[in-house]
């Protein structure tokens, strides 16, 4: 018997070996990062001109700084406006996708191909597809062509020139390439919910309408959250987009210049301190959000 | 919930041809908008092959909704021009594919550690794997930067395909996919035979998982592939930067000056060879989406 839990023993000590490789890159890639990143948000360090001020400890000073500059403000304000603007056509779209296609009295033919091509800007290059919208609605390029001669617009306009414009580009960039995701997680959610429930709500004489409301969407909650926060923390890092569309500028007047762009500014500058603290800043607001997925999501799934 | 048994009571009474029609409409409404989405996605795609196919003087002369001829000149004076564009190709080629096998490999690994073996803080572990998926790695690219510098990793490709051993996500889909596709009892069975734990992985369980390991190497190449945040942070000589990097040195050029039909060659160079290789293995790749992201 001892011999026989002994063995046991030896074999499951497998379990740690095989978690070596992933224990060992996790910490020297991602742990010890992250925790010198924090070390750096409680230093003066950074380059003026040719000069290097500090290492110097000074405290929270780089958190004050940059809790009481406009800046902060600003450009969470952009990122938040810009995932709005992106989000609220994605999941209304996608709902209404995943309820068709889910649908059996609609028996929609071709959904493999409608699928495809939805899913398929997911799949571009982001910078690729910013540089594309960026040649494709410049000021004499083919957008403007093309409105001019329908006689939709007199002269051209300049897409790269206005607030409103700009953001709206980048919101229906993040738009395309993030309904067809969403609407297939939604039909998966959906496929999950127990048919019976349908056919007892049709014999009770419910129309496709009330069935939608009063049963599939309370059940597709969960994947409601999920879909959100994970949008959510996706839009916090949105960066590559805004980034090559506007040269890394966020222009026109800082109005499309996204938080992790202000990061990069800052780590291309070399001003660690700062990049530090905003760092920790987002560390925070996502680790408060993942909580949020995780309670919803992944709490039943440990055996 | 009083009008929801008024609104039954009054579909009831015209049942089946009222049904019918709302359905043919419905219908009809469902494969409009399903139309105006497919264009929507393509439009952007379709111009930019056309224009990439039109010389520069005949761009600048306004948009023309059919192709010329020009793509081979654009293309050649594209590889023949300032941007090095084929080393891109193949640098970008290189970290995703050693990503992507790295990833896939190792990710089974470790969820093959929790699925098969019981240990003091293997639920802890698991838990922890999964508290940090969501954690981007930007939050910590400051100090990874710092430390690629520190260890003399500046213009290297070890820092951006190492870390792919360690991929939270990858790690969730395998665990997802082993719980029901990979029963306790072969295991016990391949360990009668005699067999060692490492060749048991190697052997027989990472052919049984090839189904999953596939839709997730695809995942995982073409996020490497995309990826422009840390690769310009850390490759700044010429000979090695990646595709996403010359994209955006294309865009901070004086463009202007540039032959726009080069451009769109270089945009259409980056995108195309994804898009075919999605058009061929779509079925995985549609399919795959949803199978680790939720349960439920």
């Amino acid at each position: 018997m001892s011999k026989k839990v002994g063995h046991a023993q030896r074999i499951n000590r497998w379990g740690y070996i095989f978690l070596i490789p992933f224990l060992l890159t996790f910490v020297i890639f991602q742990l010890i990062p992250l925790i010198s990143t924090i070390y750096n948000s409680f230093f003066e360090n950074y380059m003026s001109g040719l000069t290097h001020i500090g290492p110097t400890f000074i405290g929270l000073e780089n958190f004050k700084k940059l809790l009481s500059g406009r800046e902060l403000l600003q450009y969470t304000g952009n990122t938040m406006i810009m995932w709005v603007l992106g989000f609220v056509p994605q999941i209304l779209i996608s709902l209404l996708l995943a309820a068709w296609f889910t649908d059996p009295s609609l028996r929609l033919k071709g959904q493999r191909f409608f699928k495809t091509v939805i899913y398929l800007p997911n799949l571009i290059m982001a910078s690729a597809f910013a540089m594309l919208f960026f040649t494709l609605f410049a000021d004499s390029g083919p957008i403007n062509s093309i409105l001019m001669n329908i006689g939709l617009i007199s002269k051209q306009y300049q897409f790269m020139s206005h607030a409103g414009s700009v953001r709206g580009l980048v919101a229906l960039m993040n738009f395309l390439m993030w309904f067809g995701n969403t609407t297939i997680l939604l039909m998966a959610g959906m496929m999950g919910i127990d048919t019976s429930l349908f056919e007892a709500a049709e014999v009770d004489g419910a129309t496709a309408t009330q069935i939608f409301w009063k049963i599939t969407l309370p059940l597709l909650k969960p994947i409601f959250i999920y879909v959100l926060i994970t949008s959510l923390i996706g839009g916090l890092q949105m960066f590559d987009v805004p980034q090559i569309l506007t040269n890394g500028t966020g222009d026109p007047m800082r109005s499309s210049m996204t938080l992790i762009m202000w990061l990069n500014k800052y780590l291309f500058n070399r001003n660690y301190g700062m990049a530090g603290a905003l760092s920790v800043l987002l560390l925070i607001i996502t680790g408060i959000l993942s909580l949020i997925v995780f309670k919803a999501t992944a709490s039943k799934d440990v055996d | 919930m009083s009008d929801i048994e008024k609104n039954s009571q009054d579909i009831n009474l015209g049942a089946p041809k009222k049904s019918m029609i709302s359905v043919r409409v419905r219908r009809l409404i469902a494969y409009a908008v399903l139309i105006i989405l497919t264009i929507l996605c393509l439009i952007w795609f379709y111009i930019l092959f056309i224009n990439a196919t039109r010389s520069n003087g005949d761009l600048s002369r306004g948009f023309r909704a059919y192709p010329s001829t020009k793509l081979f000149t654009n293309l050649n004076n594209l590889f023949h021009g300032t941007l090095p564009v084929a080393r891109g190709m193949l640098n970008s080629l290189i970290i995703a594919a050693l990503s992507a096998i790295l990833t896939t490999y190792f990710s089974t690994m470790t969820a093959y550690a929790i699925h098969a073996y019981r240990f003091k803080g293997r639920k802890a572990l698991f838990v922890f794997i999964l508290a940090v998926m969501m954690v981007p790695t930007q939050v910590s690219a400051l100090g990874f930067q710092q430390m690629c510098y520190n260890m003399g990793l500046e213009n290297s490709y070890i820092p951006l395909i190492l870390p792919s051993i360690a991929a939270p996500v990858v790690f969730f889909y395998m665990k997802q996919y082993m719980d029901s596709n990979l029963p306790k009892e072969l295991l016990e069975a391949a360990r009668m035979d005699g067999a060692g734990e490492l060749k048991i992985f190697n052997i027989v369980v990472v052919p049984m998982m090839k189904p999953a390991i596939a839709v997730q190497a695809i995942f995982a190449f073409v996020g490497s592939w995309n990826n422009y945040f840390m690769p310009s942070l850390l490759l700044h000589k010429d000979e090695m930067k990646t595709l996403p990097i010359l994209i955006a040195q294309l865009r901070a050029a004086d463009w202007l000056k540039f032959d726009m039909g080069q451009v769109y060659a270089m945009v259409a160079f980056s995108i195309f060879p994804v898009i075919i290789v999605y058009l061929l293995l779509s079925r995985y790749i549609v399919g795959g989406v949803t199978a680790g992201s939720v349960k439920g």
